[in-house]
């Protein structure tokens, strides 16, 4: 009942700040901090949850990106449309990936992924339809209701990280997870219980990449423009892997918690210092987490309450 | 309610590597059944081949239920424990970084288990009260033997008729094995479990078995009861090593 107050809350003000006469730069800056709410959450879904360490977040960005733009471009459907493909698209590429893990488990696993992204982005510098290497420029349609369209896009992913909290929280409680968590400390184990362990992996990838697709859906019309550089870019994987370290993989707010602080603190860096600067403290914050906190913030919290209470 | 597990000419193996050959076995009702033999001679792979977990490439595995026929060489491991088999792993495989608590509901994973998942925790942590002082602790954290309790435990959470055990004593101090095989043997007679257990101790083996037979380099050398088994040649030279 408390995670729904709240989720109703975030809700309320995700979609009705944007109404009020806030500085645009906001909204420009919030839509990215909350795409990494949406990326993280998504990941930890099989990372956190499955241990499952998946290094191509980009590689389902980027491809729920470039069906928004093929939707639109072909039949010009409108951004819920869109995000519906997207969402399609990332969760068909994630059940592929599901079947990866039928042979491949840690280290090898983890190339597997690395490799989608480039073997994607070659597809899409080929594909001239979407503007092949050089990109294609994209015409904003006209907004109702909201002053801009980015004041509408922050609406629009404000719902997406609820909803998609909400689907990682359900996972999280529900016999899913518990037999995610079964085979990441022990695969073979968990057949043994009966655990149906390939289909919950394949659940568990589906819906990782559905969401991490939606999740890119809205970014070609953010931008007014794709080009396959920017959008299968590494940093979407320093950026889900790394805010679901911060903030702690064993629990569904923790990939949030990692990703405010992580997003804003890029945000705020990239505006007052410099881009490399923000790369560099993304690297140095990092190394202190896995080797000061490997259970994240939610995991130092949990210390010092539990300390505080005995 | 009849059970039985049938197993003949049973080939197995990974890959190029043969682990069992030709290898005949049965079970009957409410019986214990130890499967003796020293490391690398295929106690694990029948074990597997029975949970569905490895694939035999040759002979055929039956469980009779009531009458019924299920041929377990066809069945996926989940339908496999639906139908009443549970195991206990070689070295435990328990989930460490989870409590023991959740070790024991991922024991009760399927949904008929589900269904009397109150009842049957409840029936653990009465035959092992110190799971239940330990709910909450991480079930790595634990001493060897504890684990072991909580293994077996985690099997009986899916209410088993048929009871797999590998190798319970390994890794453990002979005090602490003999007070795990008289565990299994209190389960087993009051619940009236099947059990087919792989053991390399052969006096705490025969303990609680009617009948024994030795694996030898993925074969069967001999089968029989405890007595015939104490008494019979064979078994010294190729398994006591005398």
């Amino acid at each position: 009942m408390k995670f729904w107050i709240g989720a109703a809350l975030a809700l309320a003000i995700g979609v009705g700040l944007p109404l009020l006469p806030v500085n645009e730069y906001v909204f420009y800056a919030g839509y990215v901090v909350l795409t990494y709410v949406v990326l993280a959450t998504a990941w930890n879904i099989l990372g956190g949850y499955a241990g499952y360490v998946n290094f191509g977040p980009p590689a389902f960005f980027g491809i729920g990106a470039y069906a928004a733009v093929v939707l639109f471009k072909w039949l010009g459907a409108p951004l819920g449309v869109q995000i519906a493909g997207a969402a399609f698209m990332g969760g068909a590429m994630g059940f592929g990936v599901g079947l990866l893990t039928l042979r491949l488990r840690g280290i090898f696993f983890a190339i597997a992924t690395v490799a989608i992204i480039f073997i994607m982005e070659t597809l899409m510098v080929n594909w001239r339809y979407v503007g092949g290497a050089t990109g294609l420029q994209l015409l904003r349609p006209q907004v109702e209701l909201y002053a801009s369209y980015t004041r509408m896009l922050f609406a629009v992913i404000a719902v997406m990280a609820v909803a998609s909290v909400a689907i990682a929280r359900y996972v999280q409680e529900s016999w899913i997870g518990r037999g995610l968590r079964a085979l990441r400390d022990s695969e073979e184990a968990a057949e043994g219980c009966g655990v149906p362990t390939l289909r919950l992996k394949l659940v568990a990838c589906t819906l990782s990449g559905a969401l991490m697709g939606a999740a890119g859906a809205p970014m070609p019309m953010y931008l007014s423009f794709i080009e396959p550089a920017s959008t299968f870019n590494l940093a979407y994987t320093i950026g889900s892997l790394g805010s679901a370290i911060i903030g702690g993989m064993s629990h569904w707010a923790g990939p949030i918690v990692g990703a405010i602080l992580l997003g804003s603190l890029q945000q705020i860096i990239t505006v007052t210092i410099s881009n490399e600067m923000n790369v560099l403290v993304v690297g140095v914050l990092l190394v202190v987490f896995v080797v000061a906190a490997p259970e994240g913030i939610l995991g130092l919290f949990r210390k010092v309450l539990g300390r505080t209470s005995k | 309610m009849a059970l039985s597990l049938e197993i003949r000419g049973l080939d197995a193996g990974y890959g190029a590597v043969r682990a069992l050959h030709g290898v005949s076995l049965s079970i009957g009702e409410k019986e214990t059944v130890a499967l003796l033999g020293t490391n690398g001679n295929g106690k694990s792979t029948l074990m597997k081949c029975v949970m569905g977990m490895v694939r035999p490439s040759r002979g055929d595995i039956v469980l009779n239920l009531d009458g019924q026929a299920f041929d377990l060489k066809t069945l996926s491991t989940e339908a496999i424990v639906d139908l009443g088999v549970a195991m206990v792993p070689e070295g435990r495989r328990l989930f460490p970084r989870l409590t023991v608590e959740e070790n024991l509901l991922l024991g009760a994973y399927r949904r008929a288990s589900r269904r009397q998942l109150g009842r049957n925790l409840e029936f653990c942590y009465e035959a092992f009260p110190v799971l239940k002082e330990r709910r909450r602790q991480l079930a790595g954290s634990m001493s060897g033997g504890q684990q072991q309790m909580l293994a077996i435990a985690r099997a009986l959470m899916s209410a088993p008729k048929l009871l797999l055990v590998d190798e319970p004593s390994v890794g453990l101090a002979p005090i602490l094995v003999s007070h795990t095989i008289t565990k299994i043997k209190e389960l087993k007679e009051e619940y009236g479990l099947t059990v087919l257990m792989a053991e390399q101790n052969f006096h705490q083996a025969i303990r609680i078995a009617d009948r024994g037979s030795i694996i030898v380099h993925g074969e069967i050398v001999f089968s029989g009861t405890v007595s015939e088994l104490e008494k019979n040649e064979l078994v010294k030279s190729y398994y006591l090593g005398t």
